[in-house]
């Protein structure tokens, strides 16, 4: 098995529009959350968002190309084009040719499915835009950043709900572990923001109508977020042999399900997936210093997943710093995984812990040290990202400061 | 609160939840009737449509019996007849 190396990293969210944004927000533990601008939700019971603000797509691809790409699309070929670059990619017939794509999507291009389908029931207009099929196709992320980069080799999409990128990026890594591919491109996007799709959230009855407060005891659910964060993998010694920055080494990945309920989380769960990293890591639950928490704020999620740290962690809990970065850049469904594995790589490798924003009363079911509103400057070897998806798909990643 | 409605709502609850009527009773705890939060939402979308009424969110997280829920309803009913928006 090859170490694996994050050299490359790319991303657009509510915290700005690349990574350097990115890590300047986490620092200053500054939330994107905010009202809704880019439809009109008055009719929704819920009026925030973490939403890429004053988005277009001019900058980014002239009109004929966005005509055919739904903005999840965009938004994972605009990180995908940043983490490439970051990476300083070498592109060679041979690389192409064995270079993955793993994208991680939960609603795809559903955004433009529901305008086409209130072209049919609402307008009564009896036809769609015949690109709603492959605007809306969750692999059109992996298929745009191909055709952007001309990469022949594997390339696909998974779909776990809220763990998808986490899945997509562990199966990357998994990939170029083995030697299957000496490259991969992997992360997840999303774009959640139209009517249809908010309101199935509603029904829900899981988004906050204020802001997002993880392992807050006045928690009021998740706030929708949309963005991408995407990677470049590659072997760490190649990472070496060319010179370039390593963000991260990427050590491990667990993952599992919880057979127990389609919404309900589950301790065991969520522990068996922390338990899987690590064996896969070969490390001991003392030396992880840091845990992105999965961190929904859903009343739910953050005392079960509190219970599932401290079943892992034992006394170690009481050691470990956590916190949901979620509070900041909203909860971003496929996209999640990604922008928090980016989250702790950034921690990694700068020491500065990003904090869990928004947070104001302490709750005895979360009794961890959740990095309360301010970043915290701590040098860390070893951390976990957690994501636990709706129906009870689980995907840790397990992350090491390269020095 | 008047009969008419709290056997309406112990059908939409037996209706929502498949399970027959006969088993849900006004003193009945969601627990015992097998209730987990994702039930209590869909028996809380069925009521909506049953009544006409707008439930808030923070309902989801008190109710935990049958009479706590048609103590709602009656309360959200209450505020519908005297004009005030539903669900406010």
């Amino acid at each position: 098995m090859r170490r694996v190396a994050i050299t490359g990293a790319g991303a657009i969210s509510a915290l700005g529009r690349n990574t350097s944004e990115f890590a300047a927000a986490l620092r200053e533990g500054r939330s994107g959350l905010a009202p809704i601008q880019s439809i009109d939700a008055s009719q929704l019971r819920f009026q925030n968002g973490g939403e890429v603000k004053d988005y277009s797509h001019q900058p980014y691809f002239d009109d004929r190309r966005a005509d055919f790409m739904d903005r999840f699309a965009q938004f994972a070929v605009i990180a995908a084009r940043e983490a490439v670059e970051d990476a300083h990619v070498e592109w060679t017939p041979e690389l192409r040719e064995t270079s993955a794509i793993i994208t991680g999507s939960c609603v795809g291009g559903q955004s433009t499915e529901d305008l086409g389908f209130v072209e049919i029931y609402k307008f009564a207009r009896n036809r769609v835009h015949p690109l709603t099929i492959p605007k809306t196709m969750a692999n059109a992320g992996a298929s745009h950043i191909s055709m952007e980069f001309g990469i022949t080799g594997p390339a696909f999409t998974i779909s776990t709900a809220c763990s998808s990128a986490g899945h997509a990026i562990g199966q990357a890594y998994q990939m170029v572990a083995t030697g299957a591919s000496d490259l991969a491109i992997s992360g997840g996007s999303e774009a959640p923001f139209s009517m249809g799709i908010l309101k199935a959230w509603e029904a829900m009855r899981v988004v906050s109508q204020e802001t997002c407060r993880p392992f807050s005891k006045d928690r009021r659910g998740m706030i929708l977020g949309e963005g991408a964060a995407m990677f470049v993998l590659e072997p760490l010694e190649a990472a070496v042999a060319r010179g370039v920055h390593i963000h991260a080494e990427i050590v491990g990945f667990g993952m599992s399900a919880d057979a127990c309920h389609i919404t309900q989380p589950s301790m065991e769960g969520a522990a068996r997936a922390m338990r899987a990293a690590l064996r896969s890591a070969g490390l001991a639950p003392e030396q992880i210093g840091y845990i992105n928490a999965h961190g929904t704020a859903t009343l739910a999620n953050d005392l079960t997943e509190t219970a599932a740290i401290r079943n892992v962690f034992g006394a170690h809990a009481d050691r470990l710093a956590i916190s949901s970065t979620k509070s900041m850049h909203g909860h971003t469904l496929g996209a999640a995984a990604a922008l928090e594995c980016l989250a702790t790589a950034i921690a990694l490798r700068d020491g500065v812990l990003p904090p869990t924003a928004n947070y104001s009363e302490p709750d005895p079911e979360c009794d961890l040290d959740v990095i309360p509103n301010v970043a915290r400057h701590q040098q860390v070897e070893y951390a976990l990202s957690n994501s636990f998806a709706f129906g009870g798909l689980n995907a840790v990643l397990a992350l090491r400061k390269v020095t | 609160m008047s009969d008419e409605m709290i056997q309406r709502v112990l059908k939409v609850i037996a209706t929502s939840k498949r399970i027959p009527l006969e088993t849900v009773t006004i003193d009945s705890q969601f627990e015992a009737l097998g209730i987990d939060s994702m039930d209590a939402v869909e028996i809380l979308f069925a009521l909506e449509g049953e009544f006409d009424i707008s439930i808030p969110d923070e309902e989801v997280r008190t109710v935990r019996s049958v009479r706590d829920m048609c103590a709602g309803v009656e309360r959200l009913l209450a505020a519908k007849d005297a004009g005030a928006p539903a669900g406010q």
